[in-house]
């Protein structure tokens, strides 16, 4: 009797239809395109530790190499490389800023601080950073 | 087991390479990226760019920058082509070039920022 | 407003065809209808052979979730008036293998439910007089995450969860955090095997659709970032302190 119904359960079981994820599953929708560009940003991070190294080496060989390398930065190839390199590094921050929060649950005296404070803090860090460097780079 | 113990080491990198690409980055790019090279300001003579790189703390602090940063890509790389294009099958080879490249990378910023007698 | 509206809802007869198809049905246009009102319109009058899950109608049991229109949605609180012109089209979950028409399995979701040992855990055996006592604090330390309907809009928004069937997945790790921030737990240990493993909260890379995805605001993106910090730093922990670590 067992046996039957071990049979019969088989025969009936469905067939369950998996649809198979496209290479391309990420440009369907505008949040997974975004979450990709955002994950994308961190090539050109890695490119701007090669620039800042070049950058540091044309300075320490000297007035000249610095020179040629300022020129170097003028080349339009380059220098277009560096405006797409720009957006996606801005993208990364501010994604970074936004979603730290969400990560991070500060608490003041046992109450929680809101979110949008942290984020504020996160902000307002990168605006004082910006400015110390960019003050010390300029002098 | 090995995998639980060096993903959390490796995401506190990746995670540590982000707040710091974050903060130093954008305008360091935005300066020597795009304002000096079309001029919209004048960048700094050679002689204050070389007392700045001298100087200890900046060199302690770039190449922090650079080794987190590369650490940051790494990881985030690795999980890109995983997860974007589906090449987990080849995790071995994905992560010697990440992390192999970051290592790489970390040993020429060292180079250049703290052995380079200057 | 017009009188009827389209759905193009997916069939799928696995004694009859290999893949799924989609069925036109024309329904009544309800300025308070929802989607489900509108299936339920459609079995009841128009074609009775279609499947799907729903139960309560108000957003509560968590049974009826479904794609509408390519987004996670559950169809209770979903109003046809918001597809108006409409075509509005109904698909099944994604990421989950297909039974029959718009009902999937499930087994694989409730099968990690119980991997995260989702109940309290206690050292000692004996229960205190009465009840535990927690402060209203306490509470709010893991309310959020209690808030969770099991509806599995989150796995169905997940693209990893898409592509890696393993992944343990957002609702499972917002539980497993539920109850770790519970102050009457003592079982963090006991989860973190399931929870730091290689299929765990590491195969997360902070998409954040599952969050987007909730319809009760549990924010299991949220949960899984923070448990991937409390892993970390336990790591740390058992690392530089070996004997004073777990």
């Amino acid at each position: 009797m067992s046996d039957t119904t071990a049979t019969t359960r088989v025969r009936n079981q469905p067939r369950p239809y998996r649809r198979r994820v496209p290479i391309l599953w990420w440009v369907r929708r505008r949040s997974y395109l975004l979450f990709v560009a955002r994950e994308v940003s961190s090539v050109f991070v890695a490119w701007f530790v090669v620039f800042l190294l070049l950058l540091i080496r044309a300075v320490l060989a000297g007035d000249d190499a610095y020179q040629r390398f300022l020129d170097w930065t003028a080349n339009p190839f380059l220098l277009a490389l560096n405006v797409v390199a720009l957006l996606f590094v801005l993208l990364h921050a501010v994604t970074w800023f936004n979603l730290a929060p969400q990560a991070m649950v500060v608490k003041v005296r046992g109450r929680r601080l809101p979110p949008l404070l942290i984020a504020a803090a996160h902000f307002g860090a990168w605006a004082v950073v910006s400015a110390v460097v960019a003050w010390i780079v300029l002098g | 087991m090995p995998k639980q113990r060096i993903e959390p080491i490796l995401w506190l990198l990746f995670s540590a390479g982000g707040i710091v690409a974050a903060l130093m980055i954008p305008v360091l790019l935005l300066l020597f990226g795009v304002l000096f090279p079309l001029e919209l300001v004048a960048p700094p003579d050679h002689a204050h760019l070389l007392a700045v790189v001298r100087n200890p703390l900046t060199r302690l602090v770039l190449f922090g920058t650079c080794v987190l940063a590369l650490f940051h890509w790494a990881h985030r790389f690795k999980y890109t082509l995983y997860d974007g294009l589906q090449l987990k099958g080849l995790h071995t080879a994905i992560n010697t070039f990440s992390y192999g490249g970051a290592l790489l990378g970390s040993a020429v910023a060292g180079y250049l920022l703290l052995l380079l007698p200057v | 407003m017009a009188k009827s509206i389209t759905m193009q809802v997916a069939r799928y007869r696995p004694d009859r065809e290999a893949e799924p198809t989609m069925q036109s049905y024309d329904v009544p246009l309800r300025k308070d209808w929802a989607i489900l009102d509108g299936l339920n319109h459609i079995k009841d009058e128009l074609d009775g052979t279609l499947s799907y899950r729903w139960s309560c109608r108000m957003g509560i049991c968590g049974s009826c979730g479904m794609t509408v229109n390519g987004e996670p949605k559950l169809t209770c609180a979903t109003f046809l008036t918001d597809y108006a012109p409409g075509p509005v089209r109904v698909e099944p979950m994604r990421n989950f293998p297909v039974v029959r028409d718009l009902v999937v399995d499930i087994g694989d979701f409730m099968a990690k439910l119980s991997v995260v040992q989702p109940w309290i855990i206690r050292k000692d055996e004996e229960p205190p007089d009465g009840e535990y006592l927690q402060t209203p604090a306490e509470l709010e330390d893991y309310k959020q995450f209690s808030m969770c309907i099991n509806c599995m809009l989150c796995y169905s928004a997940c693209p990893i969860y898409g592509l890696n069937e393993h992944f343990l997945g957002p609702a499972a790790i917002a539980l497993a955090q539920r109850y770790n921030l519970d102050s009457r737990d003592q079982g963090s240990a006991d989860r973190m095997d399931a929870l730091s493993a290689s299929t765990g909260v590491w195969d997360c890379t902070y998409v954040g659709e599952c969050s987007t995805a909730c319809p009760k605001n549990v924010d299991p993106a949220g949960a899984i970032q923070r448990y991937k910090l409390t892993a970390a730093s336990e790591t740390l922990k058992a690392f530089f302190m070996p004997r004073g670590g777990r």
